[in-house]
């Protein structure tokens, strides 16, 4: 699952708007797949963490009851311009990806 | 334009079996993790989910906006934005009280995050979404109707 994830970061004031769109099926486990009528294993990103400049600002637990590529979006106040976001997820399969963006 | 309209279809297309799966009891337990209680996100009831979190009884708050469209026509893609204007605001959760497993995901704010979290989700049916917020050991909700034409939890 090295597919690549999107972070777009910018400035509104003095708070900073971050937006994220990971790149993952989000399977339920529960959709049978349409040729062979047998159910898709559940593969969904469980847990998401992001950080600016190594500090810890947000840690989301996920079900499959988020969308497939899923879009994530939150503000933290307090980050500048030029600031290092970083964003990485963990699905129930054990993979992992990570991607970090400047705050512009 | 027709690219999208390819993927909506293709969102909508196999919800009918989830019904289906739900009723045969095919629900699949996930491994515990580390973040927040993987219990909550297994309990397939509203008030299950608020107890595995350890917020049984929030109270109703008007500072809670939920931003979300009042009809869905594709429920595999539901737009969701929750902002908290309650101080202190440690975390959101989103609930979709309708769907198999009712809590979708869950958001621990530290470090300068605002209260405020935007995110896509799936809804099975027509259903209350429903924002759980932390903040200073306290918990509150607010909930927005969303009526979906489409049903889309099979993704």
């Amino acid at each position: 699952m090295a597919e690549p994830m999107r972070i777009r970061a910018t400035m509104a004031g003095d708070v900073a708007d971050v937006k994220v769109l990971m790149n993952h099926p989000m399977e339920t486990g529960l959709r049978k797949d349409a040729k062979t009528g047998q159910l898709v294993p559940a593969h969904y990103i469980t847990e998401v963490n992001a950080s600016v400049n190594g500090a810890k600002v947000l840690q989301a637990g996920m079900s499959g009851g988020v969308s497939k590529n899923p879009y994530l979006g939150f503000k933290v106040k307090g980050a500048k311009k030029g600031d290092t976001v970083v964003v990485s997820w963990v699905d129930n399969k054990g993979d992992k990806n990570s991607a970090e963006a400047a705050i512009g | 334009m027709n690219a999208l309209r390819r993927n909506v279809l293709k969102g909508a297309a196999g919800a009918g079996t989830v019904a289906v799966a739900v009723a045969a009891g095919l629900l699949k337990p996930t491994q515990a993790l580390a973040a927040a209680p993987r219990s909550a996100f297994e309990a397939k009831s509203v008030g299950d989910v608020l107890k595995n979190m350890g917020t049984a009884a929030p109270a109703d708050s008007k500072d809670i906006s939920i931003k979300a469209p009042d009809i869905a026509e594709n429920g595999a893609v539901v737009p969701v934005e929750v902002t908290s204007g309650i101080a202190g605001t440690s975390m959101i959760a989103i609930i979709a009280e309708k769907n198999a497993t009712p809590l979708v995901a869950d958001f621990n704010l530290s470090g300068g995050a605002q209260g405020f979290v935007s995110t896509r989700i799936k809804m099975g049916q027509t259903s209350l979404i429903r924002a759980v917020v932390t903040a200073g050991g306290k918990s509150y909700t607010a909930a927005k109707e969303v009526k979906v034409t489409i049903g889309g939890c099979g993704g």
